[in-house]
């Protein structure tokens, strides 16, 4: 059987430049912080990120943004992050800004095989422009299309060795959904333990998702 | 008191036995300071946890535990944890009984613009859209003039709509709002205002009738 336990090293070897990207957290929270600075270490450029956020300046994505390896970000919430500002307007990195819930339901669209849906948010305002729209029992509602990925970087406190995770708190966030709508998941975790030491009813990610275990540090 | 807090105290007063409560960031966060006595309300947070506790001791904070506003907090007995897609379902599927949210500008029909700063380029958005055309009832808290003197509740939104749902209530440190039909009727003036200093401020005709009192909190 594949062994997923692997090292940092290995794991992010396996991106390449000019992937798309799904990366966890909200702000630094529960971003697996690890693997995003073996990503900034290794060199991949031309990356398209799906991440609410981008880091903060100096920390985690702003390392890959400032160094203009970042091409296109995909998230709800860039102003945080001064950084991201200076690089759209001189022109050097594309934006798509989603609401938040907008963005969570496509990427768990993006892993449930739907190939799209309608939400009431955004509906008659700027972030509709170009998108089709359609009026549901009275009300106005947007199309939205799924977000898949090459690879998903995503954060949890612990793994069994097939790759079951829990979370930890609100460290938890986009990680679950960003597991199911990428090609390759690697997870970065506080502990990894033996299957049987998770409560099966307590699993968050079953062990199918996920494809590589990263020990944090 | 300041005035953000009069508002936040005001604003608690509409809160029921029961009700889950979404809290945006600056003065709706302040609205869980006021809570009235007898009454046991549920925090949510978008990034994924209901049951929001108040801000821990100084030391003991748990970097896995903040808030929308990326700010420490603690969990309640009682409280449950869950993903950014979960949430925002909540959130859209009407399960939150009353969103509390700051505003830039209100137009006389209750729409609000409260997601793009005047003058910055436009590159976030966050929980906004969804928790407007979400949430069960949206109560604006707001300080009444913009910081040049001028009204924030005007006629015609100058600044880019958050969502085409009006607000449910409207309170600023100088009155109440309740938003109806035939448009703002108003509801309470704070102490030591008189309905002529809230008219000289106020943008659009708003109705008064027998109902208006003066604000006791």
């Amino acid at each position: 059987m594949k062994q997923k336990i692997t090292t940092k090293e290995s794991a992010i070897a396996q991106v390449q430049s000019g992937m798309v990207l799904m990366v966890g957290g909200f702000g630094l929270v529960g971003c697996p912080l690890s693997l995003v600075d073996e990503l900034y270490r290794q060199g991949q450029r031309d990356l398209t990120i799906i991440s609410n956020n981008v880091g903060e300046p100096g920390r985690g994505l702003s390392k890959l943004l400032e160094a203009g390896r970042i091409r296109k970000v995909i998230g709800s919430y860039f102003t945080s992050n001064p950084k991201v500002g200076e690089r759209y307007l001189a022109g050097e990195l594309e934006v798509q800004l989603m609401p938040q819930g907008t963005f969570a339901e496509a990427i768990r669209a993006g892993g449930a095989g739907i190939g799209g849906f309608y939400t009431r948010a955004s509906a008659g305002t700027l972030l509709e422009e170009g998108k089709e729209t359609r009026v549901i029992d009275g009300e106005l509602y947007v199309f939205e299309r799924p977000l898949v990925a090459d690879v998903a970087l995503i954060r949890a406190h612990r793994a069994d060795r097939l790759g079951n995770l829990v979370y930890r708190k609100t460290a938890r966030n986009f990680n679950p959904v960003m597991a199911t709508a990428a090609r390759l998941v690697i997870a970065e975790v506080d502990e990894i333990v033996e299957p049987g030491a998770l409560d099966p009813e307590a699993v968050v990610t079953p062990h199918l998702y996920v494809d590589y275990i990263v020990q944090t540090g | 008191m300041d005035v953000k807090h009069l508002i936040a105290r005001r604003a608690a007063q509409e809160l029921r036995d029961g009700d889950v409560v979404n809290l945006g960031i600056g003065i709706p966060t302040l609205v869980a300071d006021y809570v009235p006595p007898g009454i046991d309300v549920f925090l949510h947070t978008e990034n994924g946890l209901l049951g929001v506790g108040p801000a821990p001791a100084e030391g003991e904070a748990d970097p896995d535990l903040v808030n929308a506003g990326k700010l420490p907090i603690t969990e309640t007995i009682g409280s449950a944890y869950f993903s950014s897609a979960e949430s925002f379902a909540m959130i859209r599927g009407k399960h939150i009984d009353v969103a509390f949210l700051g505003a830039l500008q209100v137009d006389g029909r209750g729409r609000i613009a409260n997601w793009s700063v005047p003058g910055q380029t436009i590159l976030g958005v966050g929980g906004a859209m969804d928790l407007l055309v979400g949430a069960r009832r949206i109560i604006v808290t707001m300080i009444h003039t913009a910081r040049d003197g001028s009204t924030k509740i005007v006629p015609e939104l100058t600044l880019p709509i958050t969502a085409d749902r009006s607000a449910d209530m409207i309170i600023t440190d100088l009155a109440t709002f309740a938003v109806e039909p035939e448009g703002l009727r108003l509801v309470d003036v704070a102490a030591g205002v008189s309905v002529d200093e809230v008219r000289a401020k106020t943008g659009v005709p708003f109705i008064v009738d027998g109902g208006l009192k003066i604000r006791d909190a």
